[in-house]
């Protein structure tokens, strides 16, 4: 069967017998680099249409259907639109600061990328430390935004910043005590190590109803952690017209957007991985008939499947939901999912300790 | 503390919202002053779309001016020519056949389905919910189709003449109207279902921009804004004009004075305006629906006011007759200009979403106010 796994490794193999093992590794970071940034383009115009569409599908209308087959293409030509606009830096603006934001927000995801495992042997870089690695590095983010509002010189900015900072600083230990949870439970911080552990069964079905608890923390705390309805306070349009990126126009605009949709790709990525196996196939118990037809699923596929159902759920809420105001916001996270998450914390780590979980 | 947080400090943001700002609705300036996210005072700024419409009106026959009236209120069109309509009519004392009457009263409240429709959507999408607008607009197509179909236009359709109505019915009409009604009455609980019990939006709303009675009162709210507070106003029931004297409705009146409240009774507007034309559509009495007028209109010397309710409260005309073939003064009295009055005293207090939500349910429609 072809797997992503023998691709990479026969180029792998070919690299090296080509060429001394130092270029072959520089070879690669080239690849990897390449693979990276194209992943970024390809889920970008990939997710904003797909968003186009889910919307429309709710909203009863068809959404774009001009451009290409379907308006597949539509996202192509809003992309060169946005490339050809003059990229405006206001009067009074920061200018080095207003620059350089849309570039640490689109580096921060270009980052948590590299621990994921996209498919059974296909992972940038299995550090032993990953799951803190994700984290540590997601919570950078936060910075490129509040740049943005500072440099902008704009009300609106600030505002959205500021918004956006007490948003992603408060849910990030929601998530972080989620994250915890399945460390708790496999044992270690390696994400090859979490996904190898659910081999016989996903975590939101093994560390029964906690692990359950924690799967819809998490998903709560992503939509608040990527900014996304009905937590989008920092861009509240009918608020604050765009919020933090309100002065950003032409392609900074455009990697403001484009990080949002990544930032969803990875968090989800990030979800799948830890509750619902990654890359793993649906195992059930005993069912080798039944398990051996899963097996044949590419790896790949298993993965891309579940971060884009869980992305349209995540589009699901947006296209639902009124927004919250800052201060129930802040409410839901202090007063209720934060002392939940403690609690769920401790069940759990008590279901690791007895060995109840499956 | 409401003396303190009224003056200006260091340190504190002051914020031109509008005139171009996604949830003015139009182009209303509001200058508000922030502490942090709590808003200390709301400034309007009127006049923006000023077009000096009661000036224009004196230079305007009798049957004339009563299209200008369109442009005011946009989304209760029908409801501000009726209103015209009624004072000429009062001056000239002529008498509306009963057919006319009853179209004029369908024609009302389907403009105020309308314009609720709109409004639900609108307000929901203030509060950051974007899908119902859609939803809201699919329904409102119906009625403006039905619209365009007997009066020639979807949305100033300059029906009413003083005497009646420019023309009879489509022969659809009924039809149409019925069909509409019978989908509508699912949509409505979907509206209930989606909207008015999401947690969020409750909370969103709940406790929100108070108003109470006393203040609904002295800064003259009326309609939809005053019911929410628990004061009684509505012009059909107090002062009941054409054949609203002998329909079966209630009026909504709910006493928390509160968004929620606010949104509550537009709600239940909708149902009884639905409990209105179903009492109508099928008791349309034969006849002319226009009585014979002369061809020039002149209103005798004196002085004339009449009243209506409009989707967004009371609608008042006062005219000044020096006995000639135009008037010689107009004065409108919209509802909107006094709604958008207790903005600053509502916001007091509340965060930047809280006042987006108050005007939300203020229903502002801004041509309304700057006439």
């Amino acid at each position: 069967m072809l797997s992503i796994e023998n691709i990479t490794h026969s180029i792998d193999a070919w690299l090296n017998s080509a060429f001394n093992p130092t270029v072959a590794l520089l070879l690669e970071y080239l690849i990897v680099g390449l693979f990276a940034i194209s992943l970024f383009a390809i889920l970008g115009l990939v997710l904003v249409l797909m968003e186009r569409k889910v919307s429309a599908y709710m909203q009863v209308r068809l959404g774009p259907n001009r451009v290409g087959p379907g308006g597949s293409l539509q996202t192509v030509a809003d992309t060169l639109k946005l490339a050809m606009k003059e990229g405006l830096t206001p009067d009074g603006a920061d200018k080095f600061l207003f620059n350089l934001a849309p570039y640490v927000v689109i580096a921060v995801a270009m980052m948590i990328l590299a621990p994921i495992a996209f498919a059974k042997g296909t992972q940038l870089w299995d550090l032993n430390i990953g799951v803190l690695y994700i984290t540590a590095v997601s919570s950078l983010s936060v910075i490129g935004i509040l740049m943005a509002g500072w440099a902008s010189n704009n009300k609106y900015s600030l505002l959205g910043a500021m918004r956006s900072g007490a948003q992603i600083v408060s849910y990030e230990l929601s998530a972080g005590l989620s994250v915890i949870s399945i460390v708790v439970l496999t044992g270690s911080l390696r994400i090859s190590d979490i996904i190898a552990s659910q081999q016989d069964g996903w975590w939101l079905f093994k560390g029964h109803v906690p692990a359950f608890i924690a799967f819809i923390i998490f998903i709560i705390a992503i939509t608040a952690e990527t900014n996304r309805a009905p937590f989008d306070l920092a861009e509240a349009e009918s608020e604050l017209t765009a919020g933090f990126h309100t002065e950003y126009s032409g392609m900074k605009f455009a990697l403001f957007f484009l990080a949002e949709y990544v930032n969803i790709f990875i968090v989800c990525g990030i979800a799948a991985t830890l509750f619902l196996g990654g890359w793993m196939p649906l195992h059930i118990g005993h069912w080798t008939a039944f398990n051996h037809v899963m097996d044949y699923i590419p790896s790949s596929l298993w993965f891309l499947g579940k971060i884009f159902t869980l992305i349209f759920v995540i589009m699901w809420f947006r296209w639902t939901f009124p927004r919250l105001r800052i201060d129930q916001l802040l409410n839901l996270e202090w007063k209720y999912l934060l002392p939940i998450s403690i609690v769920n914390l401790l069940l759990i780590t008590l279901i690791a300790i007895e060995g109840w979980h499956f | 503390m409401i003396e303190e947080l009224s003056t200006t400090e260091q340190g504190d943001l002051v914020i031109n919202v509008g005139p171009q700002h996604p949830s003015t609705h139009g182009v209303l300036h509001l200058v508000i002053t922030l502490n942090g996210e709590t808003i200390k005072k709301v400034e309007p700024h009127l006049g923006y779309i000023h077009r000096s419409i009661e000036k224009m009106c004196e230079s305007l026959s009798y049957r004339q001016f009563i299209y200008v009236t369109s442009r005011m209120d946009y989304l209760s069109s029908h409801i501000n020519n009726h209103g015209c309509a009624l004072c000429v009519e009062k001056g000239l004392q002529i008498e509306v056949p009963p057919r006319a009457k009853v179209i004029r009263v369908l024609m009302d409240e389907l403009t105020r389905l309308a314009s609720h429709q709109l409004w639900w959507g609108a307000m929901a999408m203030d509060v950051g919910a974007l899908t119902p607008f859609f939803h809201a607009f699919r329904e409102r197509e119906a009625i403006n189709d039905i619209m365009e179909e007997t009066c020639g236009a979807r949305l100033t359709m300059n029906y009413m003449v003083p005497g009646g109505v420019m023309a009879d019915i489509h022969p659809n009409f009924q039809r149409k109207v019925k069909e509409f009604l019978s989908f509508f009455h699912t949509k409505i609980d979907e509206y209930d279902e989606l909207v008015t019990d999401n947690v969020i939006f409750k909370n969103r709303m709940a406790g929100v921009g108070h108003l109470s009675p006393e203040d609904a009162i002295s800064y003259g709210c009326t309609g939809p804004t005053a019911r929410g507070s628990g004061v009684s106003c509505d012009i059909r029931k107090l002062y009941p004009y054409e054949v609203y004297g002998d329909l079966q409705f209630e009026e909504i009146s709910e006493k928390g004075g509160d968004c929620f409240a606010r949104y509550l009774v537009r709600m239940q507007e909708m149902r009884q305006s639905i409990k209105i034309i179903e009492q109508l559509i099928d008791n349309i009495p034969g006849g002319e629906h226009l009585a014979k007028t002369k061809a020039v209109l002149k209103l005798p010397k004196g002085e004339f006011y009449s009243r209506v309710e409009t989707a967004r409260g009371e609608f008042g005309v006062y005219i000044i007759s020096e006995g000639g073939t135009t008037p010689y003064r107009i004065k409108f009295r919209s509802p909107g200009f006094s709604n958008l009055s207790a903005l600053d005293h509502m916001a007091k207090g509340h965060k930047i979403g809280d006042l987006v939500a108050i005007m939300g349910t203020l229903d502002l429609v801004i041509p309304d106010i700057d006439r």
